[in-house]
């Protein structure tokens, strides 16, 4: 078809095409070279104006545990410490629930229609701007955790994990909706990587006389394991660098706490609350924050792409 | 018929051009404190009605960000809570000029249902901010309030988790009247709190108090008139529980005294008994020299009409009008600009 138009065609409109198509080319070129450069432009940006802070405070930037504009002196530890508490709390929550609704996603228990919608629905979730959710959390989730908080302090307050003083703003609270905020990607992520096992290695367990949910967690499971790992390192990437909604609901307080009911603050948090009214040293010293966050951020979501791949190639390979 | 259409098209081009230039308006453009930015936008509003051909711009982006702008030139004027340090002025090559312009109390609301007419005194408030008094029915408050019921409610500290104006006069205050205040947490537009949970903004600090039982926060007078909250009678230096009204904080801002050559004080401990103890001015920030003749003569009309006739709208506003003394001042500062 394609060649019978290239010999009717006289040599002009060929020209033409070719023009055509090299414009695309170089287009395209353009757009993904220019993506690139825009990351590395940032990240270099970033750094330049972070280097008073890093040659000021080096390493130790990360394990002290002081942040106090005030007397410049920063430490960014109690905020590593809020990003990756309440991300990896929220992942602990979203985890067992996403994974749980891609199995039943994928699996026939409902008539197609039906699991579309569901899946529709939950997909949707991501669709939420984060300062909705913020002030969903406000007016939902903080009230909860605010007559349960008292409870639990009072009986569990010997942990760690539960130690006073209980408020409403807190990192569970922050954590609760954050598992909701990252549930579509572990479903979505973690639904395509059950769908994907081939149908031969489900046969064949039926054949070998498995039940349906020996099967599942014996064959599928399994096999889909790769793929919900990188579904939930990416949901990780995601959590830490969610900003509105959690600088509205952790309470942001420097301070280094454990415990899941007090008040946390994360990176991206700090960022947005400081970094208007900021000048000097202070300045730089976000900018080493940001840095960091950047960099974990990007760190994670390459370990999940390439998790990601892997499973990918493995699924292909037994097919 | 071609040439025709051009034709209209020119002359509709030359017809527009001339009424552009026609109403050829003054343009100023401001950024800053978002504290006395609703004052700001009242004045605007008011101002451009009588004087159509200037147009002004104020955006409430922050003390912070409105000095850096100042600074480099991209606003013709700015709004700083926290004044401009001799550092920051040192860096403006135009020359600053600060003008009072507007002022306002801060005050402490609380979330305490059943308790109204709550009064602090100075060991009370500083104790809740440093973390040491944690009860509602501490003796330390308890001690002020004869007769009140004091319930047994976790006290929640609540704070800007944003640097601002609003931290800086808050935190100069309690470092005036206390030493440990002053040792643990000093004073700045951001400070590192030893308890509390934070909030961005006078509004994020508002549903903070409105939403915790047992809080208790520090917004703007206006921001608690506004939204209801009710807020404590402070102990003053002379040991009168003082509430903040548009008068009591007048009482303070007349025992300022500015240094002669510089419109740049903060009243932060006033000894008067009727004086609210925590209030500030915010300021103008306009630059000493300027290129254009016409936007010159703009922004001091401008200034001029907001000292004198924009005062009105302080105290509808939750504002503290400006002593005629401070007026005078101002109106003398202001002619230093050319």
């Amino acid at each position: 078809m394609a060649d019978t138009t290239a010999e009717t065609s006289t040599g002009d409109d060929f020209r033409k095409r070719r023009f055509r198509f090299d414009l695309f080319l170089v287009l395209t070129w353009v757009a993904s070279v220019a993506t690139v450069v825009t990351l590395v432009w940032i990240v270099l940006s970033i750094l330049q104006a972070a280097f008073p802070a890093i040659a000021a405070s080096g390493w130790s930037f990360f394990v002290n545990s002081v942040w106090n504009p005030n007397r410049n002196i920063y430490g960014v530890f109690p905020f590593l410490n809020g990003t990756a508490g309440s991300a990896g709390f929220a992942l602990l929550l979203a985890l067992p629930l996403g994974v749980a609704i891609a199995i039943f996603l994928s699996e026939d228990f409902l008539p197609i229609a039906v699991r579309q919608v569901i899946r529709f629905v939950v997909e949707l979730l991501a669709a939420i701007p984060s300062v909705v959710y913020g002030l969903w959390g406000i007016a939902v989730i903080i009230p909860i955790v605010q007559s349960w908080g008292g409870f639990l302090t009072q009986k569990l307050g010997f942990l760690p994990i539960f130690a006073p003083p209980a408020t409403g703003n807190s990192m569970l609270t922050a954590s609760l909706v954050l598992a909701l905020m990252v549930l579509p990607t572990i479903t979505a992520i973690s639904r395509s990587a059950l769908v994907a096992v081939p149908k031969a290695l489900r046969e064949g367990s039926y054949a070998v006389g498995a039940t349906r949910w020996e099967t599942i967690f014996k064959v599928l499971l399994p096999t889909a394991a790769p793929g919900i790992v990188a579904a939930t390192i990416l949901a990780f990437g995601r959590a830490m660098g969610e900003t509105m909604a959690v600088a509205m609901l952790i309470g942001n307080s420097p301070r280094l706490t454990w415990s899941l009911l007090s008040p946390a603050g994360t990176l991206a948090g700090l960022l947005a609350n400081q970094f208007g009214e900021a000048s000097g040293m202070q300045v730089s010293a976000l900018m080493y924050a940001a840095l960091t966050l950047v960099l974990l951020t990007l760190l994670v979501n390459i370990a999940g792409e390439l998790v990601l791949r892997h499973t990918q190639k493995t699924i292909a390979g037994i097919r | 018929m071609k040439i025709n259409s051009f034709r209209v098209a020119l002359s509709l081009i030359a017809a527009s051009a001339a009424a552009y230039s026609a109403s050829a308006q003054t343009k100023l453009n401001g950024a800053g404190a978002t504290f006395p930015a609703p004052l700001y936008q009242r004045w605007i509003a008011e101002f451009t009605k009588a004087d159509p051909n200037i147009q002004i711009n104020y955006q409430g982006v922050g003390s912070g960000t409105g000095i850096t702008n100042f600074t480099q030139g991209i606003v013709n004027f700015a709004g700083s809570d926290a004044a401009m340090t001799d550092e920051q002025i040192a860096k403006v090559k135009q020359g600053v000029v600060l003008i009072p312009a507007t002022a306002g109390s801060i005050v402490l609301a609380y979330n305490l249902p059943g308790v109204e007419n709550l009064k602090l005194s100075r060991e009370a408030y500083v104790g809740i901010f440093l973390g040491k008094i944690t009860k509602w029915n501490d003796a330390a408050i308890a001690k002020a309030n004869p007769g009140v019921k004091l319930p047994d409610t976790a006290i929640t500290p609540c704070e800007r988790s944003d640097g601002s104006g609003t931290n800086f006069v808050f935190t100069k205050h309690l470092s005036a009247i206390s030493p440990d205040f002053k040792s643990q947490v000093g004073e700045g537009t951001t400070v590192t709190w030893p308890a509390g949970v934070a909030g961005k903004g006078n509004d994020g600090v508002t549903a903070l108090v409105k939403q915790t039982p047992g809080a208790i926060g520090y917004v703007e007078y206006g921001y608690a008139k506004n939204n209801k909250l009710t807020f404590a009678q402070l102990e003053n230096k002379s040991g009168a529980f003082v509430a903040a009204t548009p008068e009591s904080g007048a009482a303070t801002l007349n025992t300022t005294q500015f240094p002669s050559e510089i419109l740049r004080a903060w009243p932060s401990d006033p000894e008067n008994e009727d004086a609210y103890p925590i209030a500030t001015f915010t300021w103008l920030l306009l630059y000493k020299k300027y290129d254009k003749k016409e936007q010159l003569d703009a922004l001091k009309k401008f200034v001029t009409y907001g000292l004198t006739d924009g005062q009105k709208f302080a105290a509808e506003l939750g504002y503290i009008p400006l002593p005629q003394e401070v007026v005078g001042k101002c109106e003398a500062a202001l002619k230093s600009v050319e």
